[in-house]
């Protein structure tokens, strides 16, 4: 577990519980900048409450996070947005009923004036809507459809360019295909390798244990709420990930 | 699923004509448009009076009261709330008014009284509902049954009558054929319409509705959310008991009850979905407007009051089960 100077986000130490449930113990885990870093492990492992510790939606009891080098502790997931973290949740948090760029603007609408009564530059969204899409997705939706009408592939292709399009540093995906077919889970994954590409980080939660081999560079294992192994892809194989994931070989 | 909408072929307007026709949810959007024309032919062709400028004329006025109602309770419901306490708000402001009057007070602080007596019931119920974390049904039930016990308390259940040359203006001068209250009534709206799909506030509203899991992940504060919308109902409640007042020439602690059907079932009528995060200001101000037309054609042949809930009972059931084909 090398600390180098590329590290983006570090977590420390990092324990939470819901009344007498220990969601996380002691977690302590890096994520390097240009990289696609994987999280991987059993069903209530802990993984998504980590992210959603990581991205300000719950506030650990305990530990520490640093993030570009400034230790952080947001307490809404606004602040995290602001920092440069952005989240893919595993229900995408688009708003089915409205439109493709209302989504990608959503509580970052394009406005002139001040507080909740500015007037929308709704000309200006859609086109740089439209730009973002097309600068990402194969899959291109029309950004004046209602989110209801797209296809699994292309809500995700909108939650990720959402995610990416705002000179974010740290892109966080829970489980970006699960509920995907192949043809549209290649998409979505070259989708996240143009984000490393792009410099961005990436921290993916995945079930899918060739899309991690396939994909990332780093991949970190949790089972019962603990972190318990960290690997490097070039050294690892699935079956030792496995192992790890199920306790059958100790870190 | 390689399907891309990049470049959509253009097929014949009258295949997109078609394809409309067959959408039900077109159909359901328009609930309101569609029955307000099929309930206009109907009652011109049944009695030639009905379209006569002096009917339009006393329609309309009837329906400002109503319009008012049904865009704030539009704002509650596009959030997937309801407030049943809309009418009880607009009754406990009328006779916050009459309180002014017998005191003594100029109409216009009468006027504010009435508009801030309605806020108050807005954010009482926005807070209960947004902080508190009570279902909008059970707090606006609440809401209803406390605000016009207060109207009564305050009234000591009787009339105060208001006798006063600008408000009998507001109920019947105008322009033309237009009604100096619908013409309040029509500001309101295009002012809600400009709110809900200009600014960022109003996005947040259908954020908020649609899918409130959403909304909370991009930040937007789904409490802070429920208690504006309640608040501008309140506010909208406020501004129609000065209208109500205007218009009876008294401020009375009466419950109203129909009022707080029909402005639901404007919202109803007018396509906004009940579990919020979809629908319009224009649908529901026809809406209202349809069920003003259906009460005074029913009048007009002669049929009885007593048909008229009826009536109206039915034509919301049936717009309702409009929207089941809505995609």
């Amino acid at each position: 577990m090398s600390t180098t100077t590329d590290v983006l986000l570090e977590a420390s130490g990092v324990s939470l519980a819901f009344g007498s449930v220990q969601a996380l113990r002691d977690v302590s885990l890096t994520v390097r900048a240009g990289e696609i870093t994987a999280l991987v492990g059993d069903n209530g492992a802990g993984k998504s409450t980590l992210v959603r510790c990581i991205c300000g939606i719950h506030r650990p009891d305990e530990g520490s996070f640093v993030f570009d080098g400034r230790p952080v502790a947001f307490t809404s997931p606004q602040e995290a947005r602001d920092a440069g973290i952005e989240t893919v949740h595993q229900n995408l948090a688009l708003v089915e009923d409205l439109t493709v760029w209302q989504n990608l603007f959503l509580n970052r609408e394009i406005a002139h004036g001040f507080g909740p009564l500015a007037l929308l530059d709704r000309r200006a969204m859609k086109v740089r809507a439209a730009e973002m899409v097309s600068e990402l997705a194969v899959n291109v939706p029309a950004v004046t459809a209602r989110v209801r009408r797209l296809s699994g592939g292309q809500r995700q292709a909108v939650a990720i360019c959402r995610a990416a399009g705002f000179s974010s540093t740290l892109v966080i995906m829970d489980e970006p295909t699960a509920a995907l077919g192949v043809q549209e889970t290649a998409r979505v994954e070259a989708l996240i390798s143009r984000l490393r590409d792009d410099g961005r980080a990436v921290l993916l939660i995945s079930h899918n244990f060739d899309q991690v081999l396939r994909l990332a560079d780093q991949v970190w294992v949790m089972r019962a709420g603990r972190c318990v192994a960290g690997r490097r892809i070039a050294q690892t194989t699935g079956a030792e990930i496995v192992a790890l994931i199920t306790g059958a070989q100790a870190a | 699923m390689s399907e891309s909408v990049t470049a959509p072929a253009t097929p014949s307007r009258a295949a997109v004509l078609g394809g409309w026709l067959r959408d039900g949810s077109v159909w359901a959007d328009w609930a309101a448009a569609v029955g307000l024309v099929v309930l206009v032919v109907v009652f011109q062709a049944a009695n030639p009076t009905f379209l006569s400028s002096g009917n339009v004329r006393s329609m309309l006025v009837a329906s400002a009261i109503l319009v008012v109602l049904s865009v704030g309770q539009t704002f509650v419901v596009l959030t997937g709330g309801i407030d049943l306490s809309v009418a009880s708000a607009m009754t406990f402001g009328a006779v916050l008014f009459g309180f002014g009057i017998t005191r003594g007070w100029g109409i216009g602080w009468c006027g504010v009284l009435a508009v801030l007596g309605g806020a108050l019931v807005g954010v009482v119920n926005g807070v209960l509902v947004g902080n508190g974390r009570i279902t909008d049904f059970v707090v606006a039930l609440g809401s209803l049954s406390a605000a016009s016990g207060l109207a009564l308390v305050i009234a000591d259940g009787k009339p105060v009558t208001v006798v006063s040359v600008p408000l009998l203006k507001l109920s019947t001068g105008g322009v033309g054929i237009i009604g100096w209250s619908v013409l309040v009534a029509a500001v309101i709206a295009v002012l809600a319409h400009l709110v809900l799909f200009w600014t960022r506030w109003g996005t947040h509203v259908f954020a908020a509705g649609g899918s409130p899991e959403a909304a909370t992940a991009t930040g937007i504060s789904v409490p802070a959310v429920k208690i504006a919308v309640y608040t501008v109902c309140g506010v909208l409640a406020g501004l129609a008991a000065i209208l109500l007042v205007a218009r009876v020439g008294a401020a009375e602690p009466a419950a109203n009850t129909s009022f707080l059907l029909n402005s639901v079932a404007a919202v109803v009528l007018g396509g906004v979905s009940l579990v919020g995060g979809r629908g319009s200001v224009l649908g529901p101000v026809l809406g209202a407007l349809l069920l003003t037309a259906l009460a005074n054609g029913l009048t007009l042949l002669g049929v009885s009051p007593f048909y008229q809930p009826v009536a109206v009972g039915t034509v919301v059931v049936l717009a309702a089960l409009l929207t089941r084909f809505r995609r």
